[in-house]
């Protein structure tokens, strides 16, 4: 299984050590000729206004939407959750427009305001340690969409069909359990 | 259990902004512009560090407004700068709900013995270093991130290259030292004996690692990111530059395709005049910034 690694900005580095971790293979995605030899494709951390106007410099938006379209499962951690959904509040940013879901940036606030706490998430049988930072969460989700997890009362973590996203990191930690969680959606598919 | 101003989520923003730019900005419209460039951040200031070389005198704290007004205008996170050592200063931006303080210096030192308490805030720090020893004891004193200081306000990058250089160089011989000589080097590098051990073990610094000081190309910002820098601080480089918007676009594409010259070619095309540059001879002893702090 090779699993892309969308590496215009951003948190890359520990998305790659994670997979390499769960024994799975990371690649680097920086062009459009990249996301040829992929399975499953993981957008990072980072900021979510550059990671957007990077991909339309280089033109792949189109060809990554044809992708998760088809089938092909996707991961977005944070600004990654960003770039997937359908729409962000009071924002015209580029994004892939795949998720039914309607995201807030920055809900939880500035930098000051980040934050780390040990969240339930619906299947896993121990809470899982997350880390948000400068963290959105998911506003509205679409009928179709589950709300895998949340926090005070809002959604941080939901998938819908082939398509992955948690609001906070779970790529600065040592638990694996999301990445293989994503790693099992890949293989099914 | 919720903690904040932990610092895993200090150091966790510095890794958000690896392989992004982050740009000097002194009001509103700049900030918009370097927003829209697509800007990791940007760093408020009053002056950019040409202006305030040229302008002599003490530089301190940008006024809280010029700050609050970009901090409301702009989504990405907003920087700004205190002197070195005046953690007052610091304590007014961490009030201000400023997302990233660089304890910097191009302001005028306010403490020429004492950096910052950093693990007193819950804002993280990024500090200037010129050499591994000096990125040690900064992240000893609780810096979240790491920038090489270079020159600012030049347009010149060759400082910027030897600092980038000599804690690249100095990380490598860690690697390569037999273990029970560590120690001496911990004392060489009068660097705290913990954190020698974690540069070795990872090769490289144990937080996020910028290169700044007289970036003004993208060829020079593709340079420091082929020497291992995560990331680069613009400053003077910019809006100095005859044609901000292109120039901070063509940047920021360099930054990411800093390994494809075919890109860089590409990106370096009809951007104007670059800022006008200082050679480093020109400057006397006592204008040079990188030599404040320790």
């Amino acid at each position: 299984m090779k699993i892309g690694v969308l590496s215009l900005q951003g948190d890359v580095r520990e998305h790659l050590l994670m997979l390499e971790r769960i024994g799975s293979q990371g690649i680097i995605v920086k062009k459009k000729k990249d996301l040829n030899s992929i399975d499953a494709l993981i957008i990072p951390g980072g900021e979510s206004t550059t990671i957007g106007q990077l991909m339309e410099k280089e033109r792949l938006i189109e060809p990554i939407r044809k992708l998760a379209q088809e089938g092909m499962p996707m991961y977005g951690t944070c600004a990654g959750l960003i770039v997937l959904a359908k729409k962000v509040s009071e924002s015209n940013q580029p994004l892939l427009n795949l998720m039914d879901i309607e995201v807030r940036r920055n809900a939880f606030g500035r930098q000051r305001e980040s934050f780390e706490a040990d969240i339930e998430i619906k299947g896993f049988k121990t809470p899982f340690h997350a880390v948000f930072i400068r963290a959105p969460w998911i506003e509205k989700a679409n009928a179709k969409v589950d709300i895998l997890a949340e926090f005070n009362g809002k959604a941080v973590m939901a998938q819908e069909k082939n398509l992955l996203v948690t609001a906070f990191h779970p790529e600065l930690t040592d638990d694996t359990r999301i990445h293989r969680y994503f790693l099992e959606i890949v293989k099914r598919s | 259990m919720v903690k904040k101003g932990t610092y895993r989520v200090k150091t966790g923003l510095a890794e958000m902004l690896k392989g992004g730019v982050i740009m000097d900005v002194t009001n509103l419209e700049q900030a918009k512009i370097a927003e829209d460039a697509g800007a990791v951040s940007v760093m408020a200031l009053e002056r950019v560090p040409a202006d305030i070389r040229a302008a002599g005198g003490v530089a301190r704290m940008a006024d809280p407004a010029i700050i609050e007004e970009i901090m409301n205008g702009v989504t990405i996170p907003v920087m700004a700068k205190v002197r070195i050592g005046h953690f007052v200063e610091a304590q007014i931006l961490e009030a201000l709900g400023v997302d990233f303080i660089d304890e910097s210096e191009v302001l005028t030192p306010a403490d020429e013995e004492h950096h910052i308490n950093k693990w007193d805030f819950k804002v993280p720090f990024v500090c200037g270093c010129r050499n591994l020893g000096e990125a040690l004891r900064r992240i000893g004193e609780g810096a979240a991130m790491i920038r090489t200081k270079g020159e600012a306000g030049t347009g010149n990058v060759v400082e910027a290259v030897r600092h980038m250089r000599a804690v690249m160089d100095e990380i490598r011989r860690l690697q390569n030292m037999p273990e029970e000589e560590l120690m001496t080097a911990a004392k060489n590098l009068q660097a705290p004996y913990e954190l020698i051990l974690e540069c070795r073990r990872l090769g490289r610094l144990p937080v996020v690692n910028f290169a700044a000081g007289g970036i003004a190309t993208p060829a020079d910002a593709a340079l420091m990111m082929q020497l291992g820098a995560d990331g680069v601080f613009v400053g003077s480089g910019i809006f100095k530059s005859e044609n901000p918007p292109a120039r901070a676009r063509a940047i920021v594409e360099a930054v990411t395709h800093y390994d494809d010259p075919d890109v860089l070619a590409r990106v370096s095309k009809k951007l104007g005049e670059a800022m006008p540059g200082l050679e480093i001879s020109q400057i006397s002893a006592e204008q040079m910034l990188q030599t404040r702090g320790w």
